[in-house]
Protein backbone atom coordinates (compact mmCIF):
# COMPACT_ATOMS: atom_id res chain seq x y z
CA UNK A 1 0.00 0.00 0.00
CA UNK A 2 3.17 2.32 0.45
CA UNK A 3 5.24 2.76 -1.65
CA UNK A 4 8.25 1.53 0.33
CA UNK A 5 6.19 -1.83 0.30
CA UNK A 6 6.49 -2.68 -2.90
CA UNK A 7 10.03 -2.97 -2.74
CA UNK A 8 10.25 -5.77 -0.44
CA UNK A 9 10.49 -9.29 -0.65
CA UNK A 10 7.62 -10.41 0.81
CA UNK A 11 5.61 -7.97 -1.57
CA UNK A 12 6.85 -10.02 -4.53
CA UNK A 13 6.22 -13.22 -3.07
CA UNK A 14 2.23 -11.76 -2.61
CA UNK A 15 2.65 -11.05 -6.00
CA UNK A 16 3.66 -13.91 -7.57
CA UNK A 17 1.20 -16.09 -5.22
CA UNK A 18 -1.68 -13.16 -6.86
CA UNK A 19 -0.45 -14.58 -10.12
CA UNK A 20 -0.98 -18.08 -9.67
CA UNK A 21 -4.18 -17.99 -8.29
CA UNK A 22 -5.26 -15.83 -11.06
CA UNK A 23 -3.58 -17.97 -13.73
CA UNK A 24 -5.83 -21.25 -11.42
CA UNK A 25 -8.36 -19.28 -12.28
CA UNK A 26 -8.50 -18.20 -15.73
CA UNK A 27 -7.05 -21.19 -16.83
CA UNK A 28 -9.78 -23.92 -16.65
CA UNK A 29 -11.72 -21.30 -18.35
CA UNK A 30 -9.92 -20.57 -21.68
CA UNK A 31 -8.43 -24.43 -21.35
CA UNK A 32 -11.67 -24.91 -23.97
CA UNK A 33 -10.33 -22.76 -26.76
CA UNK A 34 -6.84 -24.60 -27.65
CA UNK A 35 -8.78 -27.95 -26.93
CA UNK A 36 -11.31 -26.77 -29.42
CA UNK A 37 -8.47 -26.60 -32.12
CA UNK A 38 -7.30 -29.91 -31.66
CA UNK A 39 -6.39 -32.62 -34.09
CA UNK A 40 -7.19 -35.32 -32.23
CA UNK A 41 -10.14 -37.46 -30.53
CA UNK A 42 -9.03 -37.15 -27.11
CA UNK A 43 -8.19 -33.82 -24.64
CA UNK A 44 -4.75 -33.14 -24.16
CA UNK A 45 -2.90 -29.59 -23.12
CA UNK A 46 -0.92 -28.53 -25.23
CA UNK A 47 -3.45 -29.86 -27.88
CA UNK A 48 -1.81 -31.90 -30.63
CA UNK A 49 -1.91 -30.31 -34.15
CA UNK A 50 -4.16 -27.87 -35.57
CA UNK A 51 -7.97 -28.17 -36.95
CA UNK A 52 -11.16 -26.90 -37.27
CA UNK A 53 -12.61 -30.44 -37.55
CA UNK A 54 -14.68 -29.73 -34.29
CA UNK A 55 -16.37 -26.83 -35.25
CA UNK A 56 -16.89 -28.66 -38.34
CA UNK A 57 -18.95 -31.62 -36.36
CA UNK A 58 -20.62 -29.12 -34.63
CA UNK A 59 -21.89 -27.12 -37.57
CA UNK A 60 -23.02 -30.58 -39.61
CA UNK A 61 -24.70 -31.92 -36.39
CA UNK A 62 -28.63 -31.16 -36.79
CA UNK A 63 -28.59 -31.46 -33.20
CA UNK A 64 -26.29 -28.84 -32.15
CA UNK A 65 -27.42 -26.61 -34.89
CA UNK A 66 -31.14 -27.09 -33.56
CA UNK A 67 -30.50 -26.46 -29.90
CA UNK A 68 -28.32 -23.47 -30.48
CA UNK A 69 -31.00 -21.84 -32.66
CA UNK A 70 -33.47 -22.61 -30.49
CA UNK A 71 -31.44 -21.15 -27.44
CA UNK A 72 -31.31 -18.33 -29.50
CA UNK A 73 -34.83 -17.72 -30.09
CA UNK A 74 -35.60 -18.52 -26.43
CA UNK A 75 -32.93 -15.53 -25.68
CA UNK A 76 -34.18 -13.29 -28.01
CA UNK A 77 -37.84 -13.48 -27.13
CA UNK A 78 -36.91 -13.25 -23.07
CA UNK A 79 -34.65 -10.17 -23.74
CA UNK A 80 -37.91 -8.51 -25.23
CA UNK A 81 -40.28 -9.58 -22.70
CA UNK A 82 -37.60 -9.02 -19.28
CA UNK A 83 -36.44 -5.87 -20.92
CA UNK A 84 -40.24 -3.78 -21.42
CA UNK A 85 -41.46 -5.34 -18.38
CA UNK A 86 -38.67 -4.73 -16.17
CA UNK A 87 -38.17 -1.12 -17.23
CA UNK A 88 -42.06 -0.46 -16.44
CA UNK A 89 -41.29 -1.92 -12.80
CA UNK A 90 -38.51 0.09 -12.69
CA UNK A 91 -40.29 3.31 -13.70
CA UNK A 92 -43.10 1.94 -10.68
CA UNK A 93 -40.55 1.66 -8.12
CA UNK A 94 -38.43 4.36 -9.13
CA UNK A 95 -40.93 6.87 -10.25
CA UNK A 96 -43.99 5.79 -8.63
CA UNK A 97 -45.70 6.07 -5.33
CA UNK A 98 -45.72 2.35 -4.75
CA UNK A 99 -47.02 1.01 -1.50
CA UNK A 100 -44.67 -1.49 0.27
CA UNK A 101 -41.82 -0.49 -2.68
CA UNK A 102 -39.46 -2.00 0.03
CA UNK A 103 -41.38 -5.53 0.17
CA UNK A 104 -41.73 -5.69 -4.02
CA UNK A 105 -37.87 -4.87 -3.85
CA UNK A 106 -36.96 -7.53 -1.71
CA UNK A 107 -39.22 -10.37 -3.32
CA UNK A 108 -37.66 -8.97 -6.79
CA UNK A 109 -34.42 -10.56 -5.09
CA UNK A 110 -35.81 -13.95 -4.96
CA UNK A 111 -35.26 -15.38 -8.20
CA UNK A 112 -31.28 -14.30 -8.05
CA UNK A 113 -31.10 -16.29 -4.52
CA UNK A 114 -33.72 -19.45 -4.79
CA UNK A 115 -31.89 -22.67 -5.88
CA UNK A 116 -32.81 -23.11 -9.94
CA UNK A 117 -33.25 -26.83 -9.34
CA UNK A 118 -35.86 -25.97 -6.34
CA UNK A 119 -37.08 -23.47 -9.37
CA UNK A 120 -36.62 -26.44 -12.58
CA UNK A 121 -38.94 -28.67 -9.94
CA UNK A 122 -41.71 -26.39 -9.19
CA UNK A 123 -41.93 -25.15 -12.99
CA UNK A 124 -42.13 -28.55 -14.14
CA UNK A 125 -44.78 -29.36 -12.00
CA UNK A 126 -46.90 -26.22 -12.52
CA UNK A 127 -46.37 -26.31 -16.66
CA UNK A 128 -46.38 -30.27 -17.41
CA UNK A 129 -50.05 -30.76 -17.16
CA UNK A 130 -50.76 -27.21 -19.29
CA UNK A 131 -48.57 -28.74 -21.93
CA UNK A 132 -45.65 -25.68 -21.50
CA UNK A 133 -43.01 -28.28 -20.96
CA UNK A 134 -40.33 -28.30 -24.06
CA UNK A 135 -42.23 -24.93 -25.59
CA UNK A 136 -41.38 -21.58 -26.50
CA UNK A 137 -43.85 -20.24 -24.63
CA UNK A 138 -43.05 -22.33 -21.69
CA UNK A 139 -39.31 -21.90 -21.69
CA UNK A 140 -39.53 -17.75 -22.22
CA UNK A 141 -42.19 -17.57 -19.50
CA UNK A 142 -39.62 -18.61 -16.92
CA UNK A 143 -36.70 -17.63 -18.58
CA UNK A 144 -38.17 -13.85 -18.35
CA UNK A 145 -38.83 -14.73 -14.51
CA UNK A 146 -35.45 -15.27 -14.20
CA UNK A 147 -34.01 -12.68 -16.31
CA UNK A 148 -36.33 -9.96 -15.32
CA UNK A 149 -34.54 -8.96 -11.93
CA UNK A 150 -31.42 -8.40 -13.98
CA UNK A 151 -33.10 -5.47 -15.79
CA UNK A 152 -35.38 -4.33 -13.35
CA UNK A 153 -32.01 -3.87 -11.35
CA UNK A 154 -30.01 -1.80 -13.96
CA UNK A 155 -32.60 0.26 -15.57
CA UNK A 156 -33.87 1.53 -11.60
CA UNK A 157 -29.93 2.39 -10.71
CA UNK A 158 -29.75 4.38 -13.68
CA UNK A 159 -33.07 6.13 -13.45
CA UNK A 160 -32.42 7.30 -10.20
CA UNK A 161 -29.50 9.40 -11.52
CA UNK A 162 -32.18 11.19 -13.97
CA UNK A 163 -33.39 14.11 -12.61
CA UNK A 164 -36.76 14.31 -12.09
CA UNK A 165 -36.87 17.58 -13.08
CA UNK A 166 -36.15 16.86 -16.83
CA UNK A 167 -39.18 14.82 -16.56
CA UNK A 168 -41.31 17.73 -15.01
CA UNK A 169 -40.08 20.04 -17.50
CA UNK A 170 -41.34 18.09 -20.59
CA UNK A 171 -44.58 17.53 -18.75
CA UNK A 172 -44.65 21.23 -18.10
CA UNK A 173 -44.09 21.97 -21.45
CA UNK A 174 -47.04 20.03 -22.67
CA UNK A 175 -45.86 16.71 -23.31
CA UNK A 176 -48.06 13.38 -22.75
CA UNK A 177 -46.14 11.18 -20.20
CA UNK A 178 -45.69 8.68 -22.65
CA UNK A 179 -43.89 11.30 -24.90
CA UNK A 180 -41.97 12.18 -22.09
CA UNK A 181 -40.84 8.22 -21.51
CA UNK A 182 -39.83 8.06 -25.27
CA UNK A 183 -38.31 11.55 -25.19
CA UNK A 184 -36.44 12.19 -22.42
CA UNK A 185 -36.56 9.39 -19.95
CA UNK A 186 -35.70 6.89 -22.22
CA UNK A 187 -32.54 8.07 -24.33
CA UNK A 188 -31.29 8.68 -20.86
CA UNK A 189 -31.38 5.38 -19.56
CA UNK A 190 -30.75 3.73 -22.66
CA UNK A 191 -27.36 2.44 -22.10
CA UNK A 192 -28.53 0.82 -18.78
CA UNK A 193 -31.65 -0.43 -20.27
CA UNK A 194 -29.07 -2.25 -23.36
CA UNK A 195 -26.94 -3.57 -20.94
CA UNK A 196 -29.85 -5.09 -18.76
CA UNK A 197 -31.03 -6.51 -21.94
CA UNK A 198 -27.30 -8.11 -21.89
CA UNK A 199 -28.19 -9.61 -18.82
CA UNK A 200 -31.28 -10.72 -19.63
CA UNK A 201 -29.80 -12.44 -22.92
CA UNK A 202 -27.59 -14.52 -21.51
CA UNK A 203 -29.28 -15.17 -18.36
CA UNK A 204 -31.48 -17.27 -20.63
CA UNK A 205 -28.94 -18.65 -23.24
CA UNK A 206 -26.52 -19.62 -20.62
CA UNK A 207 -29.64 -21.29 -17.87
CA UNK A 208 -29.25 -24.56 -17.48
CA UNK A 209 -30.81 -26.16 -14.55
CA UNK A 210 -34.38 -25.11 -15.53
CA UNK A 211 -33.71 -25.67 -19.38
CA UNK A 212 -32.50 -28.88 -18.17
CA UNK A 213 -35.78 -30.29 -16.71
CA UNK A 214 -38.42 -28.65 -18.87
CA UNK A 215 -37.05 -29.33 -22.09
CA UNK A 216 -38.85 -32.01 -23.93
CA UNK A 217 -37.82 -34.03 -26.53
CA UNK A 218 -38.47 -32.53 -29.74
CA UNK A 219 -37.33 -28.58 -28.38
CA UNK A 220 -34.10 -28.69 -25.92
CA UNK A 221 -31.66 -25.35 -25.40
CA UNK A 222 -28.19 -25.87 -26.30
CA UNK A 223 -27.11 -26.07 -22.67
CA UNK A 224 -29.11 -29.34 -22.48
CA UNK A 225 -27.65 -30.74 -25.28
CA UNK A 226 -24.48 -29.76 -24.09
CA UNK A 227 -25.12 -31.59 -20.51
CA UNK A 228 -26.14 -34.71 -22.58
CA UNK A 229 -22.89 -34.45 -24.37
CA UNK A 230 -20.64 -33.95 -21.77
CA UNK A 231 -22.56 -36.97 -19.64
CA UNK A 232 -22.49 -39.31 -22.51
CA UNK A 233 -20.13 -38.45 -24.93
CA UNK A 234 -16.61 -36.50 -23.78
CA UNK A 235 -16.25 -35.08 -27.84
CA UNK A 236 -14.21 -32.16 -28.95
CA UNK A 237 -17.19 -31.00 -30.46
CA UNK A 238 -18.44 -29.68 -26.76
CA UNK A 239 -15.27 -27.49 -26.61
CA UNK A 240 -16.01 -26.24 -29.52
CA UNK A 241 -19.41 -25.28 -28.79
CA UNK A 242 -18.10 -24.02 -25.13
CA UNK A 243 -15.85 -22.16 -27.34
CA UNK A 244 -18.71 -20.46 -29.14
CA UNK A 245 -20.25 -20.14 -25.96
CA UNK A 246 -17.52 -17.62 -24.12
CA UNK A 247 -16.56 -15.59 -27.17
CA UNK A 248 -20.87 -14.41 -27.34
CA UNK A 249 -20.60 -14.19 -23.60
CA UNK A 250 -17.42 -11.89 -23.19
CA UNK A 251 -18.59 -10.02 -26.02
CA UNK A 252 -21.74 -9.20 -24.82
CA UNK A 253 -20.63 -8.61 -21.17
CA UNK A 254 -17.69 -6.07 -22.81
CA UNK A 255 -20.45 -4.37 -24.68
CA UNK A 256 -22.85 -4.31 -21.62
CA UNK A 257 -19.94 -3.05 -19.45
CA UNK A 258 -19.21 -0.44 -21.84
CA UNK A 259 -22.42 0.41 -21.96
CA UNK A 260 -23.22 0.89 -18.34
CA UNK A 261 -20.04 3.42 -18.20
CA UNK A 262 -21.35 5.68 -20.47
CA UNK A 263 -24.57 5.74 -18.84
CA UNK A 264 -22.94 6.62 -15.58
CA UNK A 265 -20.69 9.33 -17.04
CA UNK A 266 -23.06 10.91 -18.92
CA UNK A 267 -25.57 10.57 -15.81
CA UNK A 268 -22.82 11.65 -13.34
CA UNK B 1 -32.39 1.15 -5.15
CA UNK B 2 -31.88 3.69 -2.56
CA UNK B 3 -34.36 6.65 -1.65
CA UNK B 4 -36.49 8.15 -4.97
CA UNK B 5 -36.56 11.82 -4.93
CA UNK B 6 -38.78 13.33 -2.25
CA UNK B 7 -40.07 15.83 -4.68
CA UNK B 8 -43.87 14.37 -4.32
CA UNK B 9 -44.28 16.55 -8.09
CA UNK B 10 -42.44 14.27 -10.03
CA UNK B 11 -44.16 10.94 -9.44
CA UNK B 12 -46.35 8.96 -11.28
CA UNK B 13 -50.02 8.76 -9.75
CA UNK B 14 -51.08 5.25 -7.70
CA UNK B 15 -52.87 3.95 -10.80
CA UNK B 16 -50.34 4.54 -13.48
CA UNK B 17 -47.47 2.70 -11.15
CA UNK B 18 -49.98 0.22 -10.52
CA UNK B 19 -50.35 -0.50 -14.03
CA UNK B 20 -46.45 -0.62 -15.13
CA UNK B 21 -45.69 -2.82 -11.92
CA UNK B 22 -48.95 -5.34 -12.86
CA UNK B 23 -46.95 -7.22 -15.84
CA UNK B 24 -43.88 -8.24 -13.38
CA UNK B 25 -46.36 -9.34 -10.76
CA UNK B 26 -48.37 -11.21 -13.25
CA UNK B 27 -45.15 -13.09 -14.50
CA UNK B 28 -43.37 -13.70 -11.39
CA UNK B 29 -46.17 -14.54 -8.97
CA UNK B 30 -47.53 -17.05 -12.20
CA UNK B 31 -43.94 -18.65 -13.54
CA UNK B 32 -41.77 -17.72 -10.43
CA UNK B 33 -43.63 -17.82 -6.64
CA UNK B 34 -46.69 -20.21 -7.42
CA UNK B 35 -44.99 -23.02 -8.25
CA UNK B 36 -42.34 -22.72 -5.97
CA UNK B 37 -46.06 -22.32 -3.23
CA UNK B 38 -47.38 -25.20 -4.35
CA UNK B 39 -44.79 -27.41 -4.55
CA UNK B 40 -43.73 -26.51 -0.78
CA UNK B 41 -47.57 -27.41 -0.32
CA UNK B 42 -47.30 -30.46 -1.77
CA UNK B 43 -45.00 -31.43 0.87
CA UNK B 44 -47.61 -31.29 3.53
CA UNK B 45 -50.70 -32.25 1.51
CA UNK B 46 -49.82 -35.41 -0.57
CA UNK B 47 -51.46 -38.23 -0.40
CA UNK B 48 -52.93 -36.83 2.75
CA UNK B 49 -52.49 -33.51 5.04
CA UNK B 50 -49.43 -34.65 7.32
CA UNK B 51 -45.71 -34.16 7.92
CA UNK B 52 -44.06 -37.83 7.24
CA UNK B 53 -41.78 -36.02 4.67
CA UNK B 54 -39.74 -33.98 7.14
CA UNK B 55 -39.99 -36.71 9.59
CA UNK B 56 -38.85 -39.04 7.17
CA UNK B 57 -36.14 -36.43 6.55
CA UNK B 58 -35.19 -36.27 9.79
CA UNK B 59 -35.10 -39.84 10.72
CA UNK B 60 -33.75 -41.73 7.98
CA UNK B 61 -29.61 -41.15 8.52
CA UNK B 62 -29.35 -40.85 4.78
CA UNK B 63 -30.75 -37.50 4.29
CA UNK B 64 -29.37 -36.30 7.47
CA UNK B 65 -25.78 -37.16 5.82
CA UNK B 66 -26.97 -35.79 2.38
CA UNK B 67 -27.48 -32.01 4.03
CA UNK B 68 -24.51 -32.81 6.56
CA UNK B 69 -22.22 -33.08 3.37
CA UNK B 70 -23.90 -30.25 1.75
CA UNK B 71 -23.08 -27.67 4.32
CA UNK B 72 -19.66 -28.87 5.03
CA UNK B 73 -19.01 -28.87 1.31
CA UNK B 74 -20.15 -25.29 1.06
CA UNK B 75 -18.69 -24.05 4.22
CA UNK B 76 -15.07 -25.98 2.41
CA UNK B 77 -15.88 -23.79 -0.39
CA UNK B 78 -16.56 -20.38 1.56
CA UNK B 79 -12.80 -21.09 3.55
CA UNK B 80 -10.84 -21.87 0.14
CA UNK B 81 -12.47 -19.00 -1.76
CA UNK B 82 -11.76 -16.72 1.08
CA UNK B 83 -8.44 -17.76 1.33
CA UNK B 84 -7.58 -17.69 -2.32
CA UNK B 85 -9.82 -14.51 -3.28
CA UNK B 86 -8.60 -11.79 -0.54
CA UNK B 87 -4.94 -11.77 -1.70
CA UNK B 88 -6.21 -11.26 -5.24
CA UNK B 89 -8.76 -8.88 -3.96
CA UNK B 90 -6.17 -6.73 -2.47
CA UNK B 91 -3.90 -7.38 -5.58
CA UNK B 92 -6.75 -6.00 -8.07
CA UNK B 93 -7.81 -2.92 -4.96
CA UNK B 94 -4.02 -1.32 -5.25
CA UNK B 95 -2.76 -2.11 -8.72
CA UNK B 96 -3.13 0.27 -11.55
CA UNK B 97 -3.22 0.23 -15.76
CA UNK B 98 -1.97 -3.11 -17.20
CA UNK B 99 -1.66 -5.30 -14.12
CA UNK B 100 -4.97 -4.44 -12.41
CA UNK B 101 -6.76 -4.59 -16.33
CA UNK B 102 -5.71 -8.54 -16.46
CA UNK B 103 -6.59 -8.99 -12.76
CA UNK B 104 -10.16 -7.59 -13.44
CA UNK B 105 -10.35 -9.86 -16.71
CA UNK B 106 -9.18 -13.06 -14.87
CA UNK B 107 -11.91 -12.66 -12.66
CA UNK B 108 -14.39 -11.17 -14.86
CA UNK B 109 -14.08 -13.69 -17.80
CA UNK B 110 -14.93 -16.86 -15.13
CA UNK B 111 -17.28 -15.37 -14.09
CA UNK B 112 -19.80 -14.45 -17.50
CA UNK B 113 -18.49 -17.69 -18.64
CA UNK B 114 -21.40 -20.65 -18.23
CA UNK B 115 -20.90 -23.20 -15.23
CA UNK B 116 -21.34 -26.08 -18.24
CA UNK B 117 -18.36 -24.87 -19.78
CA UNK B 118 -16.28 -24.44 -16.35
CA UNK B 119 -17.50 -28.58 -15.25
CA UNK B 120 -16.68 -29.33 -18.66
CA UNK B 121 -13.07 -28.19 -17.97
CA UNK B 122 -13.02 -29.54 -14.94
CA UNK B 123 -13.73 -32.88 -16.15
CA UNK B 124 -11.07 -32.69 -19.06
CA UNK B 125 -9.10 -31.65 -16.56
CA UNK B 126 -9.28 -34.42 -13.91
CA UNK B 127 -10.05 -37.35 -16.07
CA UNK B 128 -8.55 -40.49 -15.29
CA UNK B 129 -6.81 -40.10 -19.06
CA UNK B 130 -7.53 -36.27 -18.65
CA UNK B 131 -4.79 -33.72 -19.02
CA UNK B 132 -3.58 -33.28 -15.10
CA UNK B 133 -2.74 -37.10 -15.35
CA UNK B 134 -1.24 -36.94 -18.22
CA UNK B 135 1.29 -34.55 -17.43
CA UNK B 136 1.92 -35.84 -14.09
CA UNK B 137 2.68 -39.14 -15.97
CA UNK B 138 4.71 -37.44 -18.33
CA UNK B 139 6.60 -35.57 -15.61
CA UNK B 140 7.45 -39.06 -13.96
CA UNK B 141 5.94 -38.06 -11.47
CA UNK B 142 3.13 -41.15 -10.79
CA UNK B 143 3.11 -44.34 -12.68
CA UNK B 144 -0.65 -44.92 -12.69
CA UNK B 145 -2.88 -42.46 -13.75
CA UNK B 146 -4.80 -40.77 -9.93
CA UNK B 147 -8.66 -41.24 -9.92
CA UNK B 148 -9.38 -37.05 -9.21
CA UNK B 149 -12.83 -37.72 -10.86
CA UNK B 150 -15.94 -38.07 -9.05
CA UNK B 151 -14.37 -37.33 -5.58
CA UNK B 152 -15.34 -35.27 -3.31
CA UNK B 153 -12.16 -33.76 -3.74
CA UNK B 154 -13.25 -32.41 -7.30
CA UNK B 155 -16.44 -31.39 -6.59
CA UNK B 156 -14.57 -29.16 -3.86
CA UNK B 157 -12.02 -27.41 -6.59
CA UNK B 158 -14.63 -27.52 -9.24
CA UNK B 159 -17.08 -25.54 -7.18
CA UNK B 160 -14.69 -23.37 -5.27
CA UNK B 161 -13.30 -21.86 -8.88
CA UNK B 162 -17.26 -21.40 -10.05
CA UNK B 163 -17.82 -19.64 -7.14
CA UNK B 164 -14.31 -17.67 -6.42
CA UNK B 165 -15.14 -14.44 -8.92
CA UNK B 166 -18.30 -14.31 -6.26
CA UNK B 167 -15.75 -14.01 -3.23
CA UNK B 168 -13.19 -11.37 -4.82
CA UNK B 169 -15.40 -8.90 -6.12
CA UNK B 170 -17.05 -8.11 -3.05
CA UNK B 171 -13.83 -7.97 -1.04
CA UNK B 172 -12.65 -5.93 -3.81
CA UNK B 173 -15.57 -3.17 -3.73
CA UNK B 174 -14.94 -2.90 0.15
CA UNK B 175 -11.10 -2.67 -0.64
CA UNK B 176 -11.65 0.15 -3.18
CA UNK B 177 -13.82 1.50 -0.23
CA UNK B 178 -11.01 2.17 2.18
CA UNK B 179 -9.87 5.61 2.27
CA UNK B 180 -5.97 5.79 0.96
CA UNK B 181 -4.73 7.70 3.70
CA UNK B 182 -5.74 5.95 6.36
CA UNK B 183 -2.98 3.20 5.72
CA UNK B 184 -0.78 6.10 4.86
CA UNK B 185 -1.53 7.37 8.55
CA UNK B 186 -0.72 4.22 10.15
CA UNK B 187 2.72 4.11 8.27
CA UNK B 188 3.49 7.49 9.34
CA UNK B 189 2.78 6.73 12.32
CA UNK B 190 5.45 3.51 12.56
CA UNK B 191 2.90 0.55 11.79
CA UNK B 192 4.57 -1.97 9.61
CA UNK B 193 3.08 -3.52 7.16
CA UNK B 194 1.73 -6.70 8.67
CA UNK B 195 0.49 -4.40 11.50
CA UNK B 196 -1.18 -1.72 8.92
CA UNK B 197 -3.07 -4.69 7.28
CA UNK B 198 -4.02 -6.80 10.46
CA UNK B 199 -5.08 -3.64 12.09
CA UNK B 200 -6.72 -1.43 9.56
CA UNK B 201 -7.31 -2.38 5.95
CA UNK B 202 -8.35 -5.88 6.93
CA UNK B 203 -11.11 -4.63 9.90
CA UNK B 204 -12.17 -2.00 7.18
CA UNK B 205 -12.42 -4.83 4.68
CA UNK B 206 -14.73 -7.02 7.03
CA UNK B 207 -18.16 -6.27 5.07
CA UNK B 208 -16.67 -7.21 2.11
CA UNK B 209 -15.37 -10.50 3.36
CA UNK B 210 -18.45 -11.25 4.82
CA UNK B 211 -20.82 -10.74 1.89
CA UNK B 212 -18.09 -12.84 -0.01
CA UNK B 213 -18.02 -15.97 2.24
CA UNK B 214 -22.34 -15.58 2.32
CA UNK B 215 -22.89 -15.32 -1.33
CA UNK B 216 -20.40 -18.17 -1.90
CA UNK B 217 -22.05 -20.72 0.97
CA UNK B 218 -25.38 -19.99 -0.06
CA UNK B 219 -25.23 -20.45 -3.74
CA UNK B 220 -23.07 -23.81 -2.84
CA UNK B 221 -25.72 -24.80 -1.14
CA UNK B 222 -27.87 -25.36 -3.93
CA UNK B 223 -25.18 -26.30 -6.77
CA UNK B 224 -26.70 -28.30 -8.88
CA UNK B 225 -24.60 -29.06 -12.36
CA UNK B 226 -21.07 -28.88 -10.96
CA UNK B 227 -21.42 -31.73 -8.59
CA UNK B 228 -23.86 -33.43 -11.10
CA UNK B 229 -21.46 -33.63 -13.40
CA UNK B 230 -18.03 -34.32 -11.43
CA UNK B 231 -18.78 -35.71 -8.27
CA UNK B 232 -19.93 -39.39 -7.83
CA UNK B 233 -22.48 -41.24 -5.86
CA UNK B 234 -20.20 -40.57 -2.57
CA UNK B 235 -20.51 -36.98 -3.04
CA UNK B 236 -24.26 -36.59 -3.55
CA UNK B 237 -25.63 -33.20 -2.63
CA UNK B 238 -28.88 -31.79 -1.66
CA UNK B 239 -29.62 -30.38 -5.32
CA UNK B 240 -29.14 -33.90 -6.91
CA UNK B 241 -31.32 -35.65 -4.51
CA UNK B 242 -33.98 -33.41 -4.65
CA UNK B 243 -34.08 -33.94 -8.80
CA UNK B 244 -33.48 -38.00 -7.68
CA UNK B 245 -36.90 -37.55 -6.06
CA UNK B 246 -38.48 -35.73 -8.35
CA UNK B 247 -37.21 -37.36 -11.82
CA UNK B 248 -36.40 -40.28 -11.21
CA UNK B 249 -38.53 -41.76 -8.19
CA UNK B 250 -41.10 -39.17 -9.35
CA UNK B 251 -41.75 -38.64 -5.42
CA UNK B 252 -42.48 -35.15 -5.71
CA UNK B 253 -44.03 -34.46 -2.10
CA UNK B 254 -40.73 -35.75 -0.76
CA UNK B 255 -39.15 -33.34 -3.50
CA UNK B 256 -40.91 -30.45 -2.01
CA UNK B 257 -39.87 -31.57 1.25
CA UNK B 258 -35.84 -31.27 0.45
CA UNK B 259 -36.38 -28.50 -1.68
CA UNK B 260 -38.34 -26.73 1.73
CA UNK B 261 -35.26 -27.62 3.84
CA UNK B 262 -32.68 -26.20 1.04
CA UNK B 263 -35.11 -23.05 0.55
CA UNK B 264 -35.03 -22.43 4.10
CA UNK B 265 -31.34 -22.42 4.61
CA UNK B 266 -30.97 -20.42 1.78
CA UNK B 267 -33.50 -17.92 2.06
CA UNK B 268 -32.68 -17.44 6.12
CA UNK B 269 -29.33 -17.37 6.03
CA UNK B 270 -29.65 -14.61 3.55
CA UNK B 271 -32.50 -12.91 4.74
CA UNK B 272 -30.19 -13.05 8.48
CA UNK B 273 -27.42 -11.21 6.83
CA UNK B 274 -29.50 -9.21 4.30
CA UNK B 275 -27.52 -6.07 5.20
CA UNK B 276 -24.41 -8.01 4.72
CA UNK B 277 -25.39 -8.96 1.53
CA UNK B 278 -26.44 -6.46 -1.03
CA UNK B 279 -27.32 -8.47 -3.66
CA UNK B 280 -27.16 -5.24 -5.98
CA UNK B 281 -23.39 -4.78 -5.93
CA UNK B 282 -22.62 -8.03 -7.47
CA UNK B 283 -25.16 -7.50 -9.73
CA UNK B 284 -23.97 -3.85 -10.52
CA UNK B 285 -20.97 -3.63 -9.02
CA UNK B 286 -18.88 -0.55 -9.23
Amino acid sequence: MTEGARTRPGEWVFRAACLLILVILAFPTLLVVPMSFSATNYLRFPPQGFSLRWYQAFLEDPDWVEATLFSLQIAGLTTVVASVVGTMAALALVRGRLPGRTTVEALLLAPLIVPHIIVAIAVYVQFAPLGLTGTRLGFVLIHSALAVPYVVLVVSAALQRVPPSLEMAALNLGASRLRCFLEVTLPLVLPALLAGAVFAFLASFDETVVSFFISGVEHKTVTRKMLEDIEFNLSPVIAAASTVFVTVTVGLMSMADLSRRRVRKRTG
Amino acid sequence: MSDAPADARGRLPLGLTLLLIAPLAALLGWAFFLPIARLLLTSVTEPSPNVANYVRIATEPLYGQVIGRTLWISFSCSVFALVLGYPVAALMARSRGILAAIAVACVMVPLWTSVLVRSYAWIALLERNGIVNNWLTSWGLIGEPLTMLYTQGAVLVAMTHVLLPFMILPIYSALRAVPQDLPRAAANLGAGPVRIFLLVTLPLSLPGVFAGCLIVFVMALGFYITPALVGGPRTLMIATLISQQAMELLNWPFAGAISCVLLVLSLGITVAFKRLLRLERVVAHD
